[in-house]
This record gives structure tokens, C-alpha cells and sequence, in this order.
């Protein structure tokens, strides 16, 4: 057998910039002409970057806030994002309403996007409730936590919106892992087949707890699919018009009965793979502050600032500067957070009876009897209760 | 020697690498990450990344390779992260591990060492707290460990590397932390035979893997209260040490199965039923079972314990087997 570490890239395989992946923002915040994504920006303005650089700093902040109350004892567990701002943002911003989408557990900025509380997020990692949102108000299915499962989700709902000629689409949210389990190729191998309106939008974050993605793939991510019979794009995942672009080009690809195709949109998750981890036992600083270089509200700025001109107006009509763009990102950040906490401060623990709900929809008679064995169980310290009440 | 489980697990995989370089370490983060319990911390760094490999996200190929790699004379440990994940590769498991002897009238065995963390406790929600050994338990061709102690942890791996056919350990995640007391020559201990852990007259509490702290933490509350209480760790849930349980129940009259799984169709069920088939005579009480709420194990930190067997909860099922307190 040959010795070739699995931990270190093969060479001839550099990240960036390579030619192969779509740019259309520099880390500099230079626009670069791309062929292939350019018809799908023309509605492009100073505003509508602003508000992008609004939703990216608000869910960075989102995120920041939820680190630190997993940190307080607040959530039992947060999967940050950090880092991977404008994968979520971009792609979510270019879906429709009626879209459905089925992420893992870290698209909490997809998650607003949809429309979904900040608190509803919270809610659901503190454990005061089984979920965090209404799937029905949002098109948006509950979080995945076993990888890659959610893609077979995602075509078979895709499957339905076909028999049904609508014009929605479904996309499947996953990470560089799980291009490496049965069911994310096996949703390739049925998307393909049956021709179905999906988008599988992969984030190549790099790391899957430990493992770097070169463990998962010898070429890039983005090859792979081309074999399934699904076109596929990369893209600069940092770059939120890059990925933008990508999406609604793939959902409008969907929506025309063009069938499934794939973004790999590769990024970098800044933070760990969950408050759980320490991933400065496996990578180095180095890799993490060449991608820090690379942030993606950083370069979103840099380039307002390079090409905002005295004749831009805010939706007000006010002048549009980067001073104003700033400031109301960070306002909208700080009105985000303030509510967060706010609301915290009101979210009540389920009481022992919450054990027994959902587990059916309809009565069942044994789940019944459990229940009740329990209440009489609990019954039985009621006395004890007031003790330690009366203390 | 003072010591925990993990790290009597981790001694355990290290001088199995040691003594046999046939064996090898693969799963999900195990390399330089150390494990996402940290069992096998600092082996990458000893034996490098050929012996202890970190693979793709792909349970059915790691334990699909494994047996190939076994079939071929290798002794692949391979570790899955949490039970839950072992659902992806059930085919490996149930259909190819656990048939290939048979289906190969007796040409192919598989010397294959499965480990993985099971059960709840750490708030790690619906998709990776389960109890599903005794879902394994059911299959023939496999042999499934439960070790609680860290006697077990150190000793039962290089028995399970020894045996010819598929060995699944599972390991609770609440029991890596545990401290005991380790001879500093432990080694290699039996993989057939249940262990009580205390000797009691009044009651026996039959329980294995993560529930066993708990239930002898009853067993010192019974006593204060004047019920002796017998405790036996399974240690083996296939196949079922029969003997020891018909043992205990002969000599108490009266039975507490313990166990986290679910009470429907389970191991507890197992266990109940063939006491009632060999030992109906003898009992006092009908047995009695503390096992998880049948509900998917909650996130809530306050949910999940209240879905989970607690020493209370033995305690209240032994009072009640003694007759309120004998």
C-alpha cells in the first residue's frame, strides 16, 4: 500500500482562486465578469446590496449571540455558521415563496431568511420546544441532523411538485460530508432519473468535524454529480452575488423542467462544527486567517465603498453611503439581538407532561397508559415539592 | 490504578495495535481528532493514519470495508460515532456480517469488531441518544457487549478481537467519565459470562451497560431501607447468559430488569420472558421493568431525564416486587 496521508490536499489541487470556480465579487470586492452568471444579476443595485450586506450582518450576529448563550449555559448546543453568511443569504435570497426547502442544522441564516424568528431558533436549541418554526408558513421542513438525509426528502417532495406541474422547486441544503453517504448519492441517482425540479445546494465548508474534505473527495465536490447526469456549478461561497446567481439559475433551470442541478458553493466554517468541538486540535491558524481574508460581508463593503456614488439613494431617498449601510446593518444587528434577549428571558421549560406529546398524532392507547403511570409517579412528590418550595 | 473508561478503552485499542498488527482502527473522526468521545486520543499520532483511519461519511461503506478487510485476515476495529448512525449500515451489519458465515456454508467468517456509543443523557436530541443494542441483540450471528465497568472496557476488546465471528461493543456515552479502580495487570477478560456486581437476597436487579451505576446506586438506597438488593450485569446481551439470571432469581424469588431501551419488543421483554419460562416457580412477584419512556429521547434537558430509568425509579419497582418495603 502507498503511504498517502489522507490529511493533506493532493497537490495540483489548489482552493482558490482557481479557474474553475464562479467569481463575480474579489475578496478585494472587485466585480468580475462571468459569463455564465452575469444575465442573472442585472437587477443588481447599490439597495439591494445593502440589504444583502444587512441580512449577512444580522445573521452573523445571530449567530455570534447564540455562541455566546450556549456559552452562558443558555442553549445546550449551537452549530455556528460562521463564515458561511453568504452561501445562506445568497441562495436563500434567490428562492421564492413557494420554494421548499430542506436544510441540515446549520442553515440558521437560510432559517431567517424563510422568515423564521431569531427566537424560534433559540427556542428550539434550548430545548423549550421541538421545533422552531411553522414548515407550513415557511416552506421550510424541520432540521436534519443525520447527514445527507434530507436530500432523498428533498426529490421526493420535488417528485410531488412535478406530478403536481407546479412551478415551485425544492432545494436540499448539505455539507462536504455528505456527499459521502448513500443517500446524498442515492437522491442523485432518483433526481436524475426522474427528472425532478431540485436544486442540491452543497456548502464545501472544508471540514466535516475533523475531517478536511480531501478525505471525502479526490476532485472537487462539483465533478462528481456530472456522472449522475445532473449539471452542476462551483462557486465562490463567500461571494454572495456569485451565489445568487448560481441559485436562481439553478431554480429557474428547475422551474423550466430542466431538472436537478447541483452548487457546490465553497466556503469555510470559520467557528467550530458545534460548541462541542475545539477545531484547533485539527487545522491551523494559518488556514483559518487565509479565509479570514476571504470574509464575505468584508469584501460586500469593500466593494459599495469602491463604487457607491452621490446620485445612490436609500429606500428613503436619502444619500446611500457606506457610513449609512453600515449603520443600519448594524442597527438592524443590534434591534435583532436586543428582541433575542428579550425574548430568552420569557421562554418557559416544558413541564414533565410535554414528554408524552408527539410522539403519536393520534391517540394511543399505550403511550396513554404511560403517561398516566407517570403522572402518578410524579404524584408521589408532590409532598416534597412543597418542602422544597416552603425553603 | 485509577482510571476511566475511555481511557481503559483507549488502553484496550492501543495494545491491540500493539500486539497485532492486523488490527486496525476506522471510522468517523478517530484520527487526529482522537475520536468524538476522545477514545482513541493520541493513537493517530502513535500508529499513524494506516492504522487509524479516519474515513469518508459513509457508515455502510466503513463497516461494509470492514468485513471485506476481515474476510481477508485483517482485525479491522471499526467505530461508529453514535447507534443511531448504525442504522445507515444495518445491511453490513445484519445481512453481510452477520450471514456470510452461514451463506458461505462455513468457508467465510467474520472477525470483525464493531464499537459504538449508545443511549442518552447529553442532550444530544432524538437522532443520537437511542438504546438500540437489544435491536442486535435479536440477530443471530452476532455477539453484542455491553461493558459497564472499566474492567470490561479494558478487558473486552481483545477477547472480541480473539473471536472468530462479528462482535458489536457498545459503549453508553455516560459511562466514559466513570472512575474505578484497574488492576495494573488487567487484561483480556470472558465475553460470555453475566457478573454480579453485589450480592443481595431480597431482590435482583438485572441491568447491563450505562444503567448499571444507577442501579447500584438503588441498590445502596434499598439497603438503607433494609432490602437486599442483587445486582447482575449482563455483560453479554447475545447470547444471554441464561444460567445466571435463573441463578439470581432462584435466590431472590423476585426481578427488576433495568434496561434504557424501550419496553416494546425489547431485551427487558427477553429477559422477563424467559424467567417466566424457567423460573415461574420460584417467583414471589411478577417481574417487574424500569426502561426508557417510549417516546423519541428528548432534547429538553429536563424531558430527557424524565424519559430515562433513574435509581428512583428502581427503587420504586424493588419496593414494589419486596411488597412495600419486606
Amino acid at each position: 500500500m502507498g503511504t498517502v496521508s489522507l490529511n493533506t490536499p493532493p497537490t495540483g489541487m489548489p482552493h482558490v482562486p482557481e479557474p474553475d470556480l464562479h467569481q463575480v465579487l474579489t475578496p478585494e470586492g472587485h466585480r468580475r465578469p462571468d459569463h455564465d452568471l452575469d444575465p442573472w444579476l442585472e437587477d443588481v443595485t447599490a439597495t439591494m446590496l445593502a440589504g444583502l450586506h444587512r441580512d449577512m450582518t444580522v445573521i452573523r450576529r445571530l449567530d455570534t449571540e447564540c455562541t455566546h448563550l450556549q456559552r452562558q449555559g443558555e442553549l445546550a448546543l449551537w452549530p455556528p455558521l460562521l463564515g458561511q453568511e453568504a452561501s445562506q443569504v445568497g441562495s436563500a435570497a434567490a428562492l421564492h415563496r413557494e420554494d421548499y426547502v430542506f436544510p441540515s442544522y446549520r442553515e440558521n441564516g437560510v432559517a431567517y431568511l424563510r422568515g423564521v424568528d431569531p427566537l424560534g431558533l433559540v427556542r428550539l436549541w434550548r430545548g423549550s420546544t421541538y421545533s422552531g418554526w411553522n414548515p407550513a408558513e415557511t416552506n421550510l421542513a424541520a432540521q436534519q441532523i443525520i447527514i445527507g438525509a434530507q436530500s432523498l426528502h428533498a426529490v421526493g417532495y420535488a417528485m410531488g411538485l412535478r406530478r403536481d406541474h407546479s412551478e415551485a422547486a425544492a432545494i436540499s441544503y448539505f455539507g462536504d460530508g455528505a456527499t459521502s453517504q448513500g443517500d446524498v448519492n442515492e437522491a442523485m441517482v432518483f433526481a436524475a432519473s426522474y427528472h425532478v425540479p431540485v436544486v442540491f445546494f452543497c456548502q464545501n465548508n472544508h471540514w466535516a468535524i475533523s475531517e478536511p474534505v480531501t478525505l471525502q473527495a479526490r476532485r472537487h465536490i462539483a465533478d462528481r454529480p456530472w456522472g449522475f447526469g445532473i449539471p452542476a456549478m462551483r462557486v465562490d461561497g463567500n461571494d454572495v452575488l456569485a451565489v445568487l446567481a448560481a441559485t436562481r439559475r439553478a431554480l429557474e433551470r428547475a422551474r423550466n423542467g430542466g431538472g436537478p442541478t447541483f452548487i457546490e458553493a465553497v466556503t469555510y466554517r470559520m467557528g467550530p462544527h458545534t460548541t462541542a468541538d475545539d477545531p484547533t486540535r485539527y487545522r491551523s491558524k494559518d488556514e483559518v486567517e487565509a479565509w479570514r481574508a476571504k470574509d464575505p460581508i468584508d469584501r460586500v463593503e469593500a466593494h459599495l465603498a469602491a463604487t457607491l456614488t452621490d446620485s445612490d439613494r436609500d429606500a428613503q431617498g436619502g444619500p446611500l453611503t457606506i457610513e449609512a449601510v453600515r449603520e443600519a446593518s448594524a442597527t438592524a444587528a443590534d434591534e435583532m439581538a436586543a428582541a433575542l434577549r428579550t425574548g430568552l428571558a420569557g421562554l418557559v421549560d416544558p413541564g414533565p407532561e410535554a414528554l408524552f406529546e408527539h410522539v403519536y398524532a393520534e391517540p394511543h392507547h399505550e403511550l396513554a397508559r404511560q403517561r398516566e403511570h407517570y403522572r402518578l409517579y410524579l404524584a408521589q412528590f408532590d409532598g416534597e415539592q412543597l418542602e422544597a418550595g416552603a425553603r | 490504578m485509577e482510571t476511566t473508561y475511555r481511557e481503559a478503552m483507549r488502553t484496550a485499542i492501543r495494545e491491540a495495535l500493539l500486539q497485532d498488527d492486523r488490527v486496525f482502527l476506522m471510522g468517523e473522526d478517530v484520527g487526529a481528532y482522537g475520536g468524538c468521545f476522545a477514545v482513541s486520543l493520541g493513537l493517530f499520532e502513535e500508529f499513524g493514519p494506516e492504522r487509524v483511519r479516519d474515513t469518508p461519511l459513509s457508515e455502510s461503506a466503513f463497516v461494509g470495508a470492514g468485513i471485506g478487510a476481515a474476510l481477508n485476515g485483517m482485525r479491522p476495529i471499526v467505530e461508529i460515532m453514535t447507534v443511531n448512525f448504525s442504522l445507515l449500515a444495518l445491511d453490513q451489519i445484519v445481512n453481510n456480517a452477520a450471514t456470510l458465515l452461514h451463506m458461505s456454508g462455513g468457508q467465510f467468517n467474520v472477525p470483525l469488531v464493531i464499537r459504538m456509543t449508545t443511549g442518552a443523557g447529553r442532550q444530544l436530541g432524538a437522532q443520537h441518544s437511542h438504546s438500540l443494542e437489544g435491536w442486535f441483540a435479536h440477530v443471530p450471528g452476532l455477539r453484542i457487549l455491553t461493558p459497564a465497568t472499566v474492567e470490561d472496557a479494558r478487558g473486552m476488546l481483545w477477547t472480541a478481537l480473539e473471536d472468530p465471528d462479528p462482535v458489536l461493543i457498545f459503549e453508553h456515552g455516560s459511562l466514559y467519565n466513570l472512575s474505578g479502580e484497574l488492576a495494573e495487570d488487567a487484561g483480556p477478560v470472558d465475553i460470555h459470562a453475566a457478573a454480579v456486581r453485589r450480592e443481595g437476597g431480597d431482590v435482583s436487579l438485572i441491568t447491563y451497560g450505562g444503567t448499571l451505576p444507577l442501579t447500584l446506586e438503588a441498590a445502596d438506597r434499598l439497603a438503607a431501607e433494609g432490602i437486599e438488593a442483587e445486582v447482575l450485569d449482563l455483560r453479554t446481551l447475545r447470547p444471554l447468559d441464561d444460567a445466571a439470571i435463573l441463578a439470581t432469581v432462584v435466590k431472590t424469588h423476585r426481578a427488576v430488569v433495568v434496561d434504557e431501551g424501550w419496553r416494546s419488543g425489547s431485551l427487558s421483554a427477553e429477559i422477563s420472558a424467559r424467567i417466566t419460562e424457567s423460573a415461574f416457580y420460584e417467583l414471589d412477584a411478577p417481574v417487574a421493568r424500569v426502561c426508557s419512556a417510549e417516546v423519541p429521547i428528548p432534547y429538553a434537558r429536563d424531558l430527557e431525564l424524565a424519559a430515562l430509568p433513574s435509581a428512583e425509579r428502581v427503587v420504586a419497582a424493588a419496593r414494589e416486587a419486596v411488597g412495600g418495603g419486606g
